[in-house]
């Protein structure tokens, strides 16, 4: 497999501040990989770094096989989308596309070509003399994203580029990245804090927290099985019900005593012996009624609030000591202190020691 | 201590090792041809800007055969205040011989009523005209700020004529008059948009409290509006002291400013100048804005700049 | 005092015909009397003195004001004094050496302060004194420093440099140079100051677009960053603008309109006439002048700024 992005043992500092540390990562050819996390991790700066536009303290940034860790952003193949789009306020659509290639010197056919066929792409032809004042948000997310499609490049980077739009725009333009890319098939690296859209768009997510990546995988394994607590909590929305106790072989004991079968879980290494745990399963896991009858753990459990979301009920109760949420669907009738069957299967689940907070 | 990210799924094995080549930080000189060009440029205006001041200083302190001498670059060779002296109490200003000291305390009697005066009209103004509209409120204010760029020379006149009749020309209290007049519309430019950028939500609180129109000005603006009232202080005092048309032409013979005295000083001495002695004059009139430039630094700026700011 | 419920205006008295005035003047008054002083400026001063004084120009006033009305006398004498064409037209080659230069100067300097230079606060500092100074202690430095024989002229001749000279304070081709030194360096760091907020204004992300596009640093200010700032730049032209317009203080203290009348400018030709000459219709008809010509620059601006796109005050 080839690789479009290789970051080596990448160090940033700002002053005594570690903002990156000894960092790798490698991207693989036509991948959309988003690096996801709070504000404050690292991820922009990452990007910043391989855009070029911060200087590493230590380590090596290689794009399509070269190193870049020395090269200007205009060498090193790269476009890029910012959180405000920073279009050329007082330059037509035309003229912000075709800026760079007019300083670079290319022939007038070649641009006229380029920006055609970028405006093609994008649907942006009717456009083309418009200032970006008249423009509305996704008319300029495209823009931003055409300057950097005439530019030929291999590697498309994305600044959080929804996050300043609200949600029903940032809904619409999200399925149009995600069809650009399709179209496309560039390398794309996408940096944001929301969650829904990492799982949305990645073919892989890297979840950053204090400059180091906690986990790089699919969506799909980032969902069930995330390698640490940080990463369980942090996706998943309503997020993930975590309940502390004590791991005992095939059982774990919540602190309140409750006892939970783990038989059918599979660990990750060997079985511990008798170890603090923190047991974790996600609102969708958790069954009710007639459902919770198959399940290895059920108990008896008096729902505390419900919140009807049209196409789901969110519902919290208390099981094991603690206030957990669950979800069923709105065709189930189920109101505030009703008492029912809750159960689930820790096989969908995740356990995590309590000290390491990794993934057992 | 390297640290691979946890992967699973068809992706390429991360291989950590540093390969040979660029690495780190980019190699940056630091004398780069562009640097030198800058700091170039700046160190020569620095030089253009500190070259007056340098020399009002080293020639105060000679001797005037010294200075015949011929070398404005020289430093004095022994430092004499004997200018200093002269210039504040024995330097012919016109008629009389008393030096800068009383054209310094003139400048003061001016200064300090008219700045306070001004402001606090101005500062009545910008807060009637935020919070208090009536009709025909932004004309006046429009016709105001327009009015400012009219030169005082087309009103001058006029006004002589106005202090006159009203008996105080050639007072105190005519120059305070002018100062306050010419004030206004910067002034209540800066009060305004500072009155419009607090949240409105206080003084409605305030108006369902039941206060009125001075309460609310006296007991909740004033206390949130000190740094304004700074920044409209310096601008007055330095703008003020500064001036040399209104109190050439109103204050009359008695009030006459410091700026007024030290040309007198300088441009209608009799006989051999004594440059020591005008440099010294020039020094002192200059010292009480320069004192609050140097003490107010960033809030000069923002008064510089506020005034520079037209809605 | 607690003030009634002004909104709504309604209430016994405040209906019909004498409700109506009672309405319109009664209502809000203490804002009204606090908004006296402002209002009795604007039309006392503003506007009644202004109309005085064109209306007078037309007169024949020599010590004291006459209702003898001469027509355009005035104005012919004007224009055909030499003093009076010689000061307009010093001013306008004065204006737009100082805006140029004024500009010029300070556009480059908030660029070099842009580029993340070390000592900025001191450069600052160092720049913005001399606009915290009077023009009378410009003007009286720059005088002594441009003097021929113990000035810079005199110092440089006297270390060796025969030929070098710097007299322009006594030459009448040169004169207006001696102002304009003087008088950019009392502005530029003003004009620095101003410009170098309107370049700190444009976003961060423009600078890194611009770099990702591989713009060069003079291009982006040139392309990209000059014409985003044109609210700065119509800001700074008209203040300097009228600055120039009142020049008076800097050439009293500088040269006295000398030599001869080679740095007259008109502010000085008012005051002269009205105050020193006992010719007060002249005086009057050259500050009528003063005023057209400010008309003429500020009504077409002030309508481009406020006229086309509505009110925006």
């Amino acid at each position: 497999m080839q690789t479009s992005v290789s970051i080596k043992d990448l160090s940033l500092n700002f002053g005594s501040v570690k903002v990156l540390e000894h960092l790798n990562l490698d991207i693989a050819k036509g991948e959309f990989i988003v690096l996801l996390g709070p504000s404050g991790c690292g991820k922009s700066t990452l990007l910043n770094c391989i855009a070029g536009l911060l200087d590493v303290s230590d380590g090596q940034i290689f794009i399509n096989g070269k190193n870049v860790t020395w090269e200007e952003p205009k060498d090193r193949g790269i476009g890029m989308v910012f959180q405000s789009y920073a279009l050329y306020p007082q330059m037509s659509v035309e003229r912000n596309l075709s800026f760079g290639l007019r300083v670079a010197g290319m022939p007038k056919a070649e641009i006229d070509q380029r920006v055609k066929r970028a405006s093609e792409i994008l649907q942006i032809e009717p456009l083309l003399n418009r200032k970006p004042a008249n423009l509305s948000g996704g008319q300029r997310q495209r823009v931003a994203i055409g300057r950097a499609l005439v530019r030929d490049v291999d590697v498309f980077l994305f600044d959080e580029p929804l996050s300043n739009l609200d949600a029903k725009l940032r809904s619409d333009l999200r399925v149009e990245i995600k069809r650009l890319h399709q179209r496309l098939k560039n390398t794309m690296i996408y940096v944001t804090h929301d969650q829904i859209e990492a799982l949305t768009l990645a073919d892989r997510i890297a979840i950053m927290k204090n400059g180091v990546i906690q986990q790089l995988a699919d969506p799909h394994t980032i969902y069930n099985k995330p390698v640490n607590l940080y990463v369980a909590g942090f996706v998943g929305s309503p997020s993930m019900n975590f309940i502390e106790g004590t791991l005992n072989g095939p059982t774990f004991n919540a602190a309140d005593g409750t006892a939970i079968p783990v038989g059918t879980y599979d660990f990750v290494g060997a079985t511990p012996g008798s170890t603090k745990a923190i047991l974790g399963v996600r609102p969708e896991h958790i069954f009710v009624g007639e459902a919770a009858a198959d399940m290895p753990f059920k108990t008896e459990a008096e729902i505390e609030i419900v919140e009807p979301m049209g196409s789901e009920t969110l519902a919290w109760t208390t099981v094991a000591g603690v206030s957990v949420t669950f979800r069923c669907s709105s065709d189930i009738d189920i109101h505030a202190g009703d008492k029912i069957q809750v159960g689930f299967d820790i096989a969908r689940g995740s356990l995590f020691d309590a000290g390491t907070e990794e993934r057992l | 201590m390297s640290q691979t990210a946890t992967m699973t799924g068809p992706a390429p094995d991360t291989n950590t090792k540093v390969e040979s080549g660029p690495r780190g930080p980019r190699p940056k000189p630091f004398f780069t041809p562009q640097k030198i060009i800058i700091y170039s440029i700046l160190v020569f205006f620095t030089l253009y800007f500190l070259f007056p001041l340098y020399v009002m200083l080293v020639t105060s302190f000679k001797t005037m055969p010294e200075i015949r001498f011929g070398n404005i670059f020289a430093l004095p060779s022994q430092i004499s205040f004997d200018a200093w002296v002269k210039a504040w109490t024995s330097a012919c200003t016109g008629l009389t011989c008393e030096g800068l000291a009383p054209g310094f305390w003139n400048s003061v009697k001016i200064t300090i009523p008219s700045t306070i005066v001004s402001i606090f009209i101005a500062a009545v103004n910008g807060y009637a005209l935020v919070n208090w509209r009536f009709k025909g409120s932004e004309i006046f204010f429009s016709i105001l700020i327009f009015g400012s760029f009219i030169p005082y020379q087309v009103m001058l006149y006029p006004l002589v004529m106005i202090t006159r009749e009203l008996g105080i020309f050639g007072t105190l209290q005519a120059v305070i008059l002018i100062h306050t007049i010419f004030g206004m519309p910067i002034l209540t430019l800066l009060f305004r948009n500072y009155f419009a950028s607090l949240p409105q939500e206080l003084f409605k609180a305030a108006r369902v409290d039941g206060a009125g129109f001075w309460r609310i000005f006296f007991e909740i603006m004033l206390p949130m509006s000190l740094p304004i009232f700074v920044v409209a202080l310096i601008l007055q005092v330095t703008g003020i002291w500064n001036d040399f048309l209104f109190g050439v032409v109103f204050a009359g013979t008695q009030n006459l400013p410091m700026t007024v005295q030290l040309n007198n000083i300088v441009n209608s001495a009799q006989g051999t100048p004594e440059y020591n002695v005008n440099m010294a004059a020039t020094v002192l009139t200059g010292l009480v804005p320069l004192i609050i430039y140097f003490v107010s630094g960033k809030l000069f700026v923002r008064g510089v700049a506020a005034g520079a700011v037209k809605g | 005092m607690a003030d009634t419920a002004v909104d709504t205006g309604r209430g016994a008295g405040n209906t019909g015909r004498r409700g109506f005035l009672r309405k319109t003047f009664l209502h809000n008054v203490p804002a009204k009397i606090a908004a006296l002083p402002m209002m009795a400026t604007v039309l006392v001063v503003f506007i009644g003195c202004t109309i005085w004084t064109v209306y007078y120009s037309f007169t024949n006033s020599r010590l004291l004001p006459s209702g003898d009305f001469i027509g355009f006398e005035q104005y012919e004498r004007l224009f055909g004094t030499s003093r009076w064409n010689v000061s307009v037209w010093n001013l306008v080659t004065y204006g737009a050496m100082s805006l140029v230069f004024t500009l010029g100067f300070g556009f480059l300097l908030a660029v070099l302060m842009d580029q993340k230079i070390r000592f900025e606060s001191a450069f600052r500092t160092i720049m913005l004194y001399p606009f915290a100074l009077s023009f009378i202690v410009t003007g009286l430095v720059w005088q002594w420093i441009m003097n021929p024989t113990l000035g810079l002229q005199g110092t440089m001749r006297n270390l060796g440099w025969e030929s070098f000279t710097f007299d322009w304070i006594a030459n009448p081709r040169m004169v207006l140079f001696a102002l304009l030194i003087a008088g950019l360096w009392q502005g530029v760091g003003f004009c620095m100051v101003l410009m170098l907020a309107g370049l700190r204004g444009v976003d961060e992300e423009i600078w890194k677009a611009a770099r990702v596009d591989g713009i060069p640093t003079w291009r982006t200010y040139i392309s990209v960053v000059i014409p985003m700032m044109r609210g700065v730049l119509v800001t700074a032209v008209v203040l300097i603008g009228s600055g120039i317009v009142r020049l008076y203080d800097l050439v009293v203290a500088l040269t006295n309109g000398g030599p001869g009348i080679s740095s007259e400018v008109p502010a000085k030709y008012v005051y002269n006439y009205m105050f020193g000459a006992g010719n007060i219709g002249q005086g009057l008809a050259a500050a009528t002048m003063m005023l057209l010509t400010v008309l003429i620059i500020m009504v077409p601006w002030a309508y481009l700024e406020f006229g086309g796109k509505g009110r925006r005050s």
